[in-house]
């Protein structure tokens, strides 16, 4: 589930970073006005406690493997979703600082689909509609168990779709959207039924230990539809926004730019006083942006407006004299990047 | 468990490796968190076929394992362990993008590398008859997609690791609190990693003290003893926070956590930040490896 650098653009990246960022703020803000920031260790020793239940295991029965909790939706009950969205959040910061479980620039992903949609869809509009703490006992119990089955598992689904899509936009992986998603669903589906049993067992354990606690968390963060609304508005908005201005760039940055670059850089080439061969050749130089590899079929097409006299072949921007001097030079590069950490390290150990 | 254990004593050994000396472990940790993320920032920026253009970004990695003073062997170890993820997803490229992006014929690099000059080989190639069809190495753009993956998740995931293991965490939190991220979740990051080691510890006594009086000694448990276990777990974790939470208003805690560490962005920072940036700036423009190899085949030949 949990995205890795390798795998996003930074359009993407960023814009959930900017999302991710606004949803903290909000949420401090809200954490500052509505409770007495005193009780901020309360939230911070329960993030503690997600990592230190993780180590308690269970076999899950017929499969043989073993499961443990997640992570949301048992802070959101307890907790209430402006609380538990800061402690998943800081969860997975650690997570992706200590264990590179995620790298830094997915990390506003990450914290989007593992702590958004537990804490700010599932369990408002999901749980709470379904639990209701002042009933029967046996009533109350059957509902703890489907609403925590329920909202897990549809929080989870949501989180894997928002993965595949954020995967998809970003362009990097070649597995069709489709594929992954059917790929991804049943996996999550899997999970989210065991994320929603053991969310179910802990809260009724609590329920019936410490009824207290968790009364106390349903009352004391209260959050009326409005709220929601203004949450979903207000990210929307920073999502379409960022989304705008960092796809302009993206855009712009690896064709526009480059783009820009020939058209500057082979201008002034040409009019060097060399010979034709030779501004030739640098042109051509100047033009295979991705040196050792060819284009895809429309940036191929590009090459062949710019030099139509070079695409005899049916292979038009691929080069082998480039390739070669590419694959040359990359190991040059290697062996420069290493050697210069190595001679650092050398001479660390003279000293 | 084993898992989780593991990872305990790994952020062990990565904190004792943030208390190290050197002059880097010194740096203001705004300097280094900044240069990791432009680090990482330009990294993800190119498009998914490129390779050559990443390789010149080894040097960062290279050269701070080396100011640092980090065990290189144990880092790549564990980036080692981190691959499979990457790999998994990235591999369905080669699979899925078959279409043949680079040829490279033997003869042209023959040509190359300038042998012709001393025997007549492409002349000998073509009695044999490779100079036409046979010969010729074809890779397709899924590979190449792939491999470029697994150098972005290389150089990510180290960038990142060397972060944490030449700053700490705590001064990681300082530099966020000096870019004004929000007091509550500086607070929340700094609790959280305070209280992970206890709670760990705890779990971890409670998972043995069951594994020593059960017939079953097995290390996961049935599902109907797992429930009670982690609500035992969850009271103490409610009792505990209780007992710190009084405990830092007896001492006057007004929800801020105050650090007192020596914090100033210097020329140091200033030269090390920009230096960095400007370093990477360069390598995203420039194809290095590709001006380096056209240099070094044509003075061959």
């Amino acid at each position: 589930m949990h995205m890795a650098d390798a795998l996003i653009s930074p359009a993407v990246g960023g814009t959930m970073w900017a999302v991710t960022a606004g949803l903290i703020g909000y949420c401090s803000k809200k954490v500052k006005d509505e409770m007495d920031d005193q009780k901020i260790p309360l939230m911070g020793v329960l993030g503690a406690f997600i990592f230190a239940a993780q180590m308690i295991n269970f076999t899950i029965p017929v499969t043989g493997s073993s499961g443990h909790l997640g992570g949301g939706m048992i802070l959101a009950v307890l907790l209430g979703p402006h609380i538990a969205f800061l402690t998943m959040a800081s969860v997975l910061t650690v997570q992706s600082l200590f264990f590179a479980d995620g790298g830094l620039l997915a990390l506003g992903c990450n914290i989007f689909n593992l702590g958004f949609f537990p804490c700010f869809i599932a369990y408002p509009l999901i749980y709470k509609k379904i639990v209701r703490i002042n009933t029967t006992l046996d009533k109350a119990e059957k509902n703890i168990i489907a609403g925590s089955l329920i909202a897990a598992i549809l929080g989870l689904q949501m989180g894997a779709f928002a993965v595949v899509l954020e995967t998809f936009f970003s362009g990097i992986s070649e597995l069709p959207f489709t594929t992954f998603l059917m790929l991804m669903l049943p996996i999550h589906l899997a999970i989210g039924i065991v994320e929603g049993l053991t969310t179910a067992a802990v809260v009724l354990f609590i329920w019936k230990a410490r009824p207290e606690i968790l009364n106390a968390a349903s009352s004391s963060a209260p959050i009326g539809a409005s709220s929601i609304r203004n949450v979903l508005i207000g990210i929307s908005s920073a999502a379409v926004i960022t989304g705008v201005a960092l796809s302009w760039f993206a855009s712009s940055n690896p064709d526009g730019l480059e783009w820009a670059m020939f058209k500057t850089a082979g201008i002034e080439e040409l009019e060097a006083p060399e010979g034709v061969h030779s501004s030739l050749s640098k042109i051509q130089e100047k033009t295979a942006f991705l040196p050792d590899y060819g284009f895809k079929a429309d940036e191929s097409e590009k090459t062949a407006e710019i030099m139509p006299e070079q695409n005899e072949s049916s292979w038009p921007a691929v080069d082998s004299g480039t390739s070669v001097s590419g694959v040359v030079g990359g190991f040059l590069t290697l062996t420069v990047a290493v050697g210069i950490g190595f001679i650092f390290k050398r001479r660390k150990t003279n000293e | 468990m084993a898992n989780l254990q593991n990872n305990l004593l790994d952020i062990f050994y990565i904190d004792t490796l943030s208390s190290g000396g050197t002059w880097l472990h010194n740096l203001d940790p705004r300097a280094k968190v900044m240069t990791t993320l432009i680090f990482v920032g330009t990294v993800v920026s190119f498009g998914k076929y490129e390779i050559a253009m990443l390789i010149p970004f080894l040097i960062y990695p290279a050269v701070m394992l080396a100011w640092a003073e980090l065990p290189v062997g144990y880092l790549v170890k564990k980036m080692v362990l981190l691959m499979p993820f990457a790999f998994f997803i990235g591999i369905f490229n080669p699979l899925m993008d078959r279409e043949i992006l680079v040829r490279i014929s033997c003869v042209d690099v023959i040509e190359s590398i300038g042998i012709t000059k001393l025997i007549d080989i492409i002349g000998l190639l073509d009695i044999i008859g490779l100079k036409n069809g046979i010969g010729i190495i074809e890779i397709s753009g899924g590979w190449i997609s792939f491999l470029s993956i697994m150098m972005r998740f290389c150089l990510t995931v180290g960038a990142a690791l060397i972060l944490i293991c030449t700053t700490g965490f705590d001064s990681v939190c300082l530099a966020l609190q000096k870019f004004k991220v929000p007091g509550p979740f500086i607070v929340q990051l700094i609790f959280l990693y305070r209280y992970m080691f206890v709670l760990i510890d705890e779990a971890s006594r409670m998972v043995r003290a069951r594994q020593l009086r059960t017939f079953d000694a097995r290390a996961n448990m049935k599902f109907s003893m797992f429930a009670p276990m982690i609500g035992q777990l969850l009271l103490r974790t409610l009792d505990r926070a209780q007992r710190i939470h009084l405990a830092m208003c007896c001492r006057g805690f007004d929800g801020h956590i105050q650090m007192i560490r020596k914090t100033d962005f210097g020329i140091q920072e200033t030269l090390f930040t920009a230096g960095w940036s400007f370093l990477f700036i360069i390598f995203r423009l420039y194809n290095i490896p590709v001006k380096l190899g056209e240099w070094i085949t044509k003075f061959l030949l």
